[in-house]
């Protein structure tokens, strides 16, 4: 498959507008300015494109729901807050092809009739947002951004707002509050942000590559661009591969693809010739598979029928000197750190789980420690007010289903059997 | 206070923002960068500046990990832990920093030259063992590639 995300990412000038440009970029934007806002919407439904951030909510929806709010003006952010541990999707596009971006943004911004955009970038790539600062300041010169964008009078301004390490700003609505200058902690739903969002108006948050496929969807339109990938669930996507496999790295796949060839055709298998024992398909939140189940397409609609989730497409492979034990209780000191503490079920419950895990990880565990829990995170599963409990609850429930007797063999030998 | 150039800087990012509050995570940066960490200080010039009560601006900045309440070393290692780096030898990693520098996670050297901070995934994983010296990444970490690495940092 030709690449679209990562097109050009080795030209050591990538970043540069003019390359972009003599690449074919910014050509879309024109044509997207010269339709209406509610076509370009249609071709992008007519492509079937989903949300690339996790949850894969179909984009033309969202769009439509911002556009027939009355309310002005409207915004759009872009979430750059990669922050789901094994995700480095973004990275490549922000530090390589941030002109890819900004051109989405702008065809985005037409669609909704969005005069205003932020991209709201996770603390931790500094180097991404002087590129990103330097390519908006490009665009605004050759006026692809600002007032009277492709002459055409359209107005989109754009800038970077940088967070400031919370792993729960990836959560819309908590982007959002994080922007306005508050601490980044979930708002009830509804009102949806396409309703009430930034700044109290209609407001669409899109994920850096979701943004990033608009310029190729225009360019060849919405029925072309969905015949790549899977029908349910059309376009390239952008897997980034970490772990005990020969090539780690980031793939540009059509979505779809089989976990099993990601791992053994396109990253070499599994590295040193040795055993796979685990697999988190889409970010350290998506179910954990054993060696059995992995060849399930990589999409958001086949995955869940496979006992997983397509995630952030973030594919962490362990092999079979892993403690997964370990690997369980280090995910849950991540979720404790990063619960916003609103909540009850999470603030608490992610405490409790890392404690346990950590007893048993220590070879201090007790009689009865599984099933205590089972029953923690069975009582945070839809009971916290957003997905980072849910989360953290479905990694501990999933770990134990799958790998129940290493749990047990850790708490009865007091000791671990597999990495020392 | 800040010096001219950082309140100019100030000016320009509220410029951005419909109101003065969506500039306060990016003002705590300034403020940050001009004194250090954010201390009391540094806190009540960013409320007087924005006109953002001081109590929200500190319940605000204390939110986040990478705003910095205590004073930090020149330089700041930020290591990442996270599953895809602790397969791969990152605890390894926290273990040498500490043997061959004295540097606890958390913690500042004596001689104030480094402070180690523990990361929660810096999306580097393909390339782990991962971390950030200051504002540069650096990737596939070994023991010895470290101690050449923080050669360059005085």
């Amino acid at each position: 498959m030709e690449k679209i995300l990562l097109k050009n990412i080795e030209n050591p000038n990538s970043t540069d507008i003019n390359e972009y440009i003599k690449a074919g970029g910014y050509t879309s934007l024109p044509k997207a300015i010269g339709m209406v806002p509610k076509d370009v919407t249609e071709e992008v439904k007519k492509a079937g494109l989903r949300g690339r951030g996790g949850a894969g909510f179909p984009v033309a929806m969202k769009w439509t729901f911002a556009s027939a709010d009355p309310k002005f003006p409207k915004y759009l952010l872009c979430n750059a807050d990669e922050g789901e541990p094994g995700t480095f999707k973004d990275r490549p596009i922000l530090e390589k092809n941030p002109h890819l971006l900004i051109e989405g943004m702008a065809i985005s911004g037409h669609a909704l009739s969005a005069e205003y955009g932020y991209i709201y970038l996770r603390g931790e790539y500094p180097a991404a947002k002087h590129i990103l600062e330097k390519a908006i300041s490009q665009a605004y010169d050759k006026g692809f951004l600002g007032d009277n964008i492709a002459g055409k009078g359209v107005k989109f301004h754009l800038a970077v707002h940088q967070g400031a390490g919370a792993y729960i700003c990836g959560e819309e609505t908590a982007l959002i509050e994080s922007l306005e200058g508050d601490k980044g902690q979930p708002r009830i739903k509804p009102p949806f942000p396409v309703n009430v969002g930034v700044f109290a108006k209609p407001t669409v948050v899109n994920n850096v590559e979701t943004l990033s496929n608009l310029p190729y969807l225009i360019a060849v339109g919405g029925e072309a661009y969905s015949k790549i990938g899977s029908p349910d669930c059309p376009g390239p996507k952008i897997y980034c591969v970490s772990g005990h496999v020969e090539k780690p790295g980031v793939y540009e796949l059509p979505m779809g693809t089989i976990l099993r060839d990601i791992i053994y055709t396109h990253c070499g298998g599994i590295k040193g010739g040795r055993k796979l024992k685990a697999v988190i398909p889409g970010g350290i939140s998506t179910p954990v598979l054993p060696p059995d189940k992995i060849d399930c397409p990589m999409d958001f609609v086949n995955m869940p029928k496979h006992g997983s989730m397509l995630g952030s497409g973030a594919v962490i492979v362990m092999d079979e000197t892993v403690c997964l034990v370990k690997v369980c209780y280090r995910a849950l000191r991540f979720f404790e750190h990063e619960s916003c503490g609103k909540c009850t079920p999470c603030r608490e419950g992610t405490g409790w789980l890392r404690k346990i895990l950590g007893r048993i990880e220590k070879g201090e565990g007790m009689d009865g420690d599984i099933d205590l829990l089972l029953s923690i995170s069975g009582n945070m599963l839809g009971k916290t007010f957003c997905p980072l409990g849910d989360g953290a609850a479905s990694v501990v429930q999933n770990f134990i289903k799958h790998f129940r007797p290493e749990f047990e063999d850790h708490i009865r030998s007091k000791t671990c059997t597999v990495a020392g | 206070m800040f010096s001219e150039a950082a309140k100019k800087e100030l000016q320009e990012i509220r410029l951005r923002y419909p109101n003065a509050r969506a500039a306060l995570l990016p003002a705590l940066y300034v403020a940050q960068r001009e004194f250090g960490w954010l201390s009391p200080d540094a806190y009540e010039t960013v409320s007087d500046l924005l006109g953002v009560p001081k109590a929200i601006a500190r319940g605000v900045g204390t939110f986040y990990a990478m705003y910095k309440h205590k004073p930090a070393g020149r330089n700041i290692v930020q290591l990442c832990t996270n599953v895809s780096c602790m397969i791969l030898g990152a605890e390894r990693l926290v273990d040498f920093l500490k043997n061959k520098y004295g540097l606890e996670p958390g913690g500042t050297t004596q001689d104030e030259r480094f402070s180690l901070v523990i990361m929660e995934c810096i999306g580097a994983c393909g390339t782990a063992p991962a971390m950030l010296v200051n504002d540069d990444f650096y990737e596939n970490l070994t023991e010895n590639y470290i101690e050449e690495i923080l050669q360059r940092y005085k």
